[in-house]
């Protein structure tokens, strides 16, 4: 039988969490900022569900990684309203933009 | 072979077959090979066929219903092969992308949206044991899947480039998320009462007998299964909830720009969620793969512990020929409710867009929240007057240890391997 | 085997998607190859025996979150700013210091003894996962070792038993319960005694207020408004 094992899944998600960093740091668009968030989590969430399966952590992986979706979830909406209003009143979506407070 | 699940694995069955065949490799792996090659084209043969089958259903069932005939030429008198000429049709025709399409999302989304709905029947159990992927949590899996077909749609409005598909699309997104939880919400109820969220054990705690469906459990799950349908017609966007398609004021909505071949690919999703759907109704609520009537049941029962001496040893050819006749009960069950639902797409005007999401946010949602409490608080009530959890027919039955009758690919593989070792 | 072969599909998917969400300027197509990035890691969480998970990750990431953010992708972009790209100098720097960081994790990761690691974790009873892993090679070593049929057929059944028992996916269960606040995946076979392992019922109830609170407060921020006219400060 063939073992991945668990080096291989912190690979995965240090390439998702990098990508995810990067999107963020790069993406003048806002809600291209919030897809590198997503891609950040989901690379943290690789992370404790391989360390729950291959180490004797158990359930409490996958509890956290649950933890972490339903977060992004609200994350997600809470961001995404918070976009809007911002285009509402920018009329652009470009976060480079939002710098009024500035002086 | 006592439990009613504890039906043959593919690798028992694989390695008795190599016993049976004294240890010729070659014959356990033709007859392996056969074997899958069989169910699985039969599998897929049900699925993709159904959505064929359904289609040339519409027509004529539309047609009843408008006074008119349908389809009658292409196949004899009823018209059978009007569906395979319209496809044959379709293929033909020029596979069009408008200029200011998005070309490469424009091509995927189709195949994203048929991918989604027909990843679905993935979970489904068509008869005892016999599912593709025996998931603990199925119906919560079923669930899921369902939900991803709305991102082939939105993807595929957003792409065109054309502002019919766009708002097409738009009231799409805004319809399906909302719809989606009333539809969770309800399909709670029943997983509730079995206290499972794997499919077979819902199912399976339905057997004996019609009052020990779900449906009829209590009366919170009786409207519960009202509820369901009702936002499964929604989230499946048939009418009257087709907003994202409606032919009268966007075109044809999503599918505005789309053309032959991906054109069919949206409808045959249509057409395969309607039955997954159907399929899921009908066996949270309506007994899954058995009749419900006392006789068939029995018969089934007598079937699934007689086992003939076959040349495999602990092959269950009772429990086998049982499985047949089950799973033609389920797709005739889930069946009648697709007519269901056609009757009702050519029964019922359309909603306004308002309509459709003051329906869900303002009626079906706090409906379904009060039925979900309802059902919680159901077996308490009833037990403190009655002094038992149901109000009639025996209490629930519970199936203790779960087998699950497929193992998972990697273990068959490795199973196999070890086989023709 | 057939396990490995997954996983790379699955990884490269991964990988490949989330690269092309970094490298893709126009926020449709990256919000389509975060679909395929995120459908490809709850693919992995299933290969990772977590079943609940890649089903919640499905149905709440995938058709979800991501159908949230292409309706918003679809209700702020309008023309000129579906493609607001940062300049050449940024996009360099940013990728640079993305380079050296993966650098530095995946030097990282490759410098850990990770069976080290999780042999000096305080075992306090096996996750199941575990237990049928080190059980199922325990018995495959037998099976190897067997010379005679009846100690091969013994040792057979037992893996089977094993892959049975795995099979039945617990996570679903053992999850529910431990947001119960109960651990039996830890308490039992525990000698006596000893505390209980922590559940997460305070956590569990702290994400539903939290969920509820968002909720209201997202509706809140959303609400139709004045939209706002070009004023000082806006340029189209």
């Amino acid at each position: 039988m063939g073992e991945v094992g668990l080096e291989a899944y912190l690979f995965v998600g240090a390439v998702l969490f990098v990508c995810g960093v990067v999107c963020m740091a790069t993406k003048r668009n806002g809600i291209g900022v919030l897809m590198g968030v997503e891609l950040v989590l989901n690379g943290a969430n690789v992370n404790f569900v391989a360390f729950s399966r291959y180490t004797p952590l158990g359930l409490d992986g996958q509890a956290t990684a649950l933890f972490v979706v339903v977060l992004a979830a609200a994350e997600a909406a809470v961001a995404l309203a918070i976009a809007l209003n911002y285009y509402n009143n920018h009329l652009t979506i470009d976060v480079d933009r939002g710098n009024e407070l500035q002086g | 072979m006592n439990g009613p699940l504890a039906v043959l694995t593919l690798e028992n069955f694989l390695s008795n077959l190599l016993k049976f065949a004294g240890n010729s490799e070659t014959v356990a792996l033709i007859a392996f090979l056969l074997a899958a090659v069989i169910h699985a084209s039969l599998l897929l043969g049900l699925f993709g066929g159904l959505p064929v089958f359904y289609i040339w259903l519409e027509r004529k069932v539309a047609g009843r219903i408008q006074d008119r005939l349908g389809p009658t030429r292409v196949g004899g008198k009823f018209g059978w092969l009007q569906t395979i000429a319209d496809g044959i049709k379709l293929i033909q025709k020029e596979d069009l992308i408008p200029r200011d399409a998005d070309s490469v999302v424009f091509r995927m989304a189709p195949y994203l949206a048929g991918i989604a709905s027909f990843a679905a029947f993935m979970v489904l159990p068509v008869a005892d044991g016999w599912i593709g992927v025996a998931a603990e949590c199925g119906a919560f899996l079923i669930l899921a899947l369902m939900s991803l077909e709305v991102l082939g749609i939105i993807l595929a409005g957003y792409s065109s480039g054309s502002k019919w598909a766009l708002f097409g699309a738009m009231r799409e997104a805004a319809q399906m998320v909302s719809y989606e939880i009333p539809m969770a919400i309800c399909a709670l109820i029943p997983l509730l009462i079995a206290g499972s969220l794997n499919l077979q054990v819902v199912s399976q705690m339905q057997t004996g007998g019609v009052w020990n469906w779900f449906i009829f459990h209590d009366p919170f799950a009786f409207l519960a299964f009202f509820c369901y349908f009702t936002t499964a017609t929604a989230s499946v966007k048939r009418a009257p909830f087709d907003l994202a398609e409606a032919e009268s004021e966007l075109v044809a909505g999503f599918h505005t720009e789309y053309s032959g071949f991906r054109w069919s690919i949206f409808f045959l999703a249509e057409y395969a969620s309607m039955f997954a759907v159907s399929g899921i109704a009908v066996l949270l609520f309506l007994g899954g793969w058995e009749t419900g009537i006392v006789i068939p049941e029995a018969v089934f029962g007598g079937l699934r512990s007689w086992m003939p001496n076959t040349p495999v040893a602990g092959f269950n050819l009772g429990g086998y020929v049982a499985n047949l006749l089950a799973a033609h009960v389920f797709v005739i069950k889930a069946s009648l409710l697709v007519t269901l639902q056609i009757w009702v797409r050519w029964t019922l005007p359309r909603l306004r867009i308002d309509q459709v999401m003051t329906t869900c946010l303002k009626y079906l949602v706090p409906i379904s929240c009060f039925l979900f409490l309802g059902a919680v608080f159901w077996p308490l009530i009833v037990t403190s007057a009655k002094g038992r959890p149901v109000l009639f027919g025996p209490p629930v039955k519970s199936v203790a240890s779960v087998a699950t009758p497929s193992a998972p690919s990697s273990t068959i593989a490795q199973n196999r391997s070890e086989v023709v070792r | 085997m057939t396990e490995q072969l997954l996983f790379w599909v699955f990884a490269i998917l991964t990988c490949g998607g989330a690269v092309a969400v970094v490298a893709t300027q126009n926020v449709v197509r990256m919000a389509f190859w975060l679909v395929v990035s995120l459908g490809s890691v709850a693919a992995l969480f299933f290969l990772l025996h977590a079943d609940f998970l890649g089903a919640a990750q499905l149905l709440i990431y995938v058709g979800g979150t991501v159908v949230l953010l292409v309706f918003g992708v679809m209700l702020t972009a309008s023309g000129h700013t579906i493609k607001v790209q940062a300049s050449p100098a940024e996009v360099m720097l940013g990728s640079g210091v993305g380079l050296v960081l993966l650098f530095v994790l995946l030097f990282g990761i490759n410098s850990v003894d990770w069976a080290d690691v999780s042999a000096r974790i305080p075992a306090a009873g096996d996750s199941p996962a575990v237990v049928d892993e080190t059980q199922d090679r325990h018995l495959r070593e037998q099976l190897a070792s067997a010379t005679t049929p009846e100690e091969k057929a013994a040792a057979e059944e037992a893996i089977q038993a094993v892959h049975a028992r795995r099979q039945a996916g617990r996570t679903v269960r053992q999850l529910g319960l431990s947001f119960y606040g109960l651990r039996p995946d830890r308490d039992l076979n525990q000698p006596a005694g000893q505390s209980l392992a922590a559940g997460y019922l305070l956590p569990f109830e702290i994400i539903s207020i939290h969920l509820l609170v968002v909720l209201i407060g997202a509706a809140y921020l959303a609400r139709a408004k004045r939209r706002a006219t070009s004023g000082p400060g806006v340029d189209l």
